[in-house]
């Protein structure tokens, strides 16, 4: 009996699902930044220390599952995209979970008192960001059904129209992070200097997450191109 | 002719093993697609398989064993009937083991390239290069070539039609309730044209053309009529849409893959069973006539052993390979599935009436890549396609080499 079938060894396993739980992962990541707002705005640092270590540790569970897509797409497998595209659509969706990372890094060292001026427009723009990832997850989760129709036609469209919407969400965070910056900016005098500069870094670092999921939906639309 | 029965019985056996092997083997290799992608279950697939294996080899499978037969080697060129005896016999016993070693080491061998290379390295080491039909080789070589990129081609047509008509489509589940019986008509017209034209002269049947075109069509129609109960059964299923919104589409696809998987058996059965029973046959007339000519016609009961040699070996052992493949194959949809079988079993079908001895697994590998061409599979690993062209080279001679050496062996034992 063949050991190694040529039918059998001739399918590779697919990418595909493995992206989705990936950008599973790396959404949920993300959402953690809902929880950690909140809880920086009461100032309870053992709970943003204990969300800090939960989205740690799901980001090194998306680095663990990126590992194993790349070892899926080797130079012979013959994919009904380019291989490039996906390992940069791949690198794209693990740069989200860096960045809420590093939110969650800078949050859990720090403890930063929020303003009461700030209150409100930190959460909306956290929350902004957010949901920028989570239509990015929505994007992501139509690959299999783009597969189907072999990258083109109505799926395509679908997902063309949800990259637009998620390049409008991202503009909204935009807007958001702006006006955060102007309120910041208002209160520099009443603010110790230090923790005026780690607010504009914060709101920097969380309008990074939106960019980051922006840059997903733009990788889509190239994989769409080809 | 002294000893004629103890050729004949060897024939008996070696052709016997060289069937089961592809019973074994071969017949999972051009079903797999089907059972891989959940479309038909392995136990459906084994009944499909006895049947429409058999009735390939019995029905249409007449042409390609002729070439086997009779078309590589010049009969006129043998000095005597004990020299084409020990010719088919070395032939078909060095592609015997040839075929064992490479399944040991799963390697991607073919069993049509092995038994023809082991023909040719009979006649050239038996008789001399000028009793090999060199011209016929060269065809038989060719449609290796050409058989895999027409699989290919018409693989990768399917895929768009079946993308344009059905998936990307306002309503693919209606859309393919709505096309899958015109696919499932051509496919029945094309087997029963290409089988029945001029073909079923062994069954004492003599059609006209108009005959021929009637009964195709009809065919065509009956089998596109039992394609559409069948499809009228299907249900929307929301639950799984909801996940992958083709999911109820993909669940049309399912019947149509009994169809394509039925042509498929037919197809490969037509084909394959030649590499077993061509040889046998020559022997057995050789015997029977005591001539070297091989004007007489096929015995019946050689087709029928055929035949059931391939059912014995699907039965004892290609259940196995079967399983296999269809736990290895899950990121095969029916539709593609679909489409690949489809393109595989037209190609081999048309060889056959050909009377081409083609290689199904590489038919039905080219016939992948098509639908992978058209952006419809996941990950196809090409180091396959390599490990396959590798094979196709070092097989023509080593089967060569194998036969040359065996023919001296019973020239020298029986002589």
């Amino acid at each position: 009996m063949r050991s190694t079938n040529p039918i059998a060894a001739l399918f590779g396993k697919s990418p595909i699902r493995p992206m989705q739980k990936h950008m599973a992962v790396v959404a949920e990541c993300a959402a953690r930044l809902g929880p950690l707002v909140a809880a920086l705005q009461v100032g309870d640092w053992s709970r943003i220390a204990e969300i800090k270590d939960e989205i740690f540790a799901l980001e090194s569970e998306a680095d663990d599952l990126k590992n194993e897509i790349r070892s899926l797409l080797p130079r012979f497998m013959m994919l009904p995209v380019d291989r490039r595209d996906l390992l940069d659509l791949l690198s794209s969706q693990d740069d989200i979970a860096d960045a809420a990372q590093d939110v969650a890094g800078l949050l859990s060292v720090r403890r930063m008192a929020v303003p009461a001026e700030l209150a409100d427009k930190v959460e909306v723009f956290a929350a902004r960001n957010i949901a920028a990832v989570s239509q990015c997850r929505d994007v992501i989760n139509e690959l299999d059904e783009l597969l189907a129709t072999s990258f083109r036609g109505r799926s395509a469209d679908k997902v063309l129209a949800m990259v637009d919407e998620l390049a409008g969400i991202e503009s909204e965070a935009d807007a958001l992070g702006m006006e955060l910056a102007a309120a910041l900016f208002e209160l520099e005098d009443d603010l110790e200097p230090l923790d005026v500069f780690f607010w504009y870094k914060l709101v920097h670092m969380m309008g990074r997450i939106a960019d980051q999921a922006e840059n997903v939906g733009d990788r889509i639309r190239l994989l769409i191109a080809r | 002719m002294e000893f004629g029965m103890v050729f004949v019985t060897l024939a008996i056996v070696f052709g016997l093993y060289m069937t089961w092997g592809v019973g074994a083997n071969d017949v999972a290799n051009a079903m797999g697609t089907s059972v891989g992608s959940g479309a038909i279950t392995i136990r459906n697939a084994i009944i499909i398989a006895g049947i429409f294996e058999f009735s390939g080899a019995f029905l249409a499978g007449g042409h390609v064993t002729g070439t086997i037969r009779k078309g590589i080697i010049d009969a006129s060129m043998m000095p005597s009937p004990e020299i084409l005896v020990f010719g088919m016999l070395a032939a078909l016993l060095a592609a015997g083991i040839w075929l064992m070693v490479a399944s040991y080491y799963g390697w991607p061998v073919s069993t049509t390239h092995t038994i023809v290379g082991s023909l040719i390295g009979f006649g050239l080491v038996g008789l001399g290069a000028e009793a090999v039909e060199w011209r016929k080789v060269a065809s038989i070589v060719a449609s290796w070539v050409v058989s895999p990129i027409l699989g290919a081609t018409l693989a990768f047509l399917l895929a768009q039609s079946v993308r344009k008509l059905i998936l990307d489509t306002e309503e693919p589940f209606r859309n393919a309730k709505r096309y899958g019986p015109v696919y499932v008509f051509f496919m029945g017209v094309l087997i029963a044209l290409v089988t029945l034209f001029k073909g079923l002269t062994h069954l004492d049947l003599e059609l006209t053309q108009w005959q021929t075109v009637g009964i195709a069509l009809a065919v065509g129609l009956v089998v596109a009529a039992a394609g559409k109960v069948l499809l009228d059964r299907v249900r929307v299923d929301a639950e799984a849409d909801r996940d992958f919104h083709f999911a109820s589409v993909e669940k049309v696809f399912a019947p149509l893959c009994v169809f394509t998987a039925c042509s498929m058996a037919f197809a490969h059965g037509s084909n394959d069973v030649a590499n077993g029973i061509g040889p046998l046959a020559a022997v057995v007339t050789a015997v029977k006539t005591n001539q070297v000519t091989q004007e007489s016609s096929l015995p019946l009961w050689i087709l029928a052993l055929g035949g059931g040699g391939i059912v014995l070996g699907l039965v004892t052992m290609g259940y196995r390979v079967m399983r296999t493949i269809g736990t290895k194959i899950t990121e095969l949809t029916p539709s593609r599935g679909f489409c690949a079988e489809l393109a595989a079993a037209a190609t081999v079908v048309i060889a056959s009436r050909l009377g081409l001895p083609v290689s199904t697994t590489h038919i039905i590998v080219g016939a992948v890549l098509g639908v992978g061409l058209a952006r419809g599979v996941a990950a196809i690993d090409l180091r396959v396609v390599l490990g396959i062209v590798t094979s196709w080279l070092v097989t023509l001679p080593i089967g060569a080499a194998l036969a040359a050496f065996f023919f001296f062996f019973f020239k020298g034992l029986f002589l």
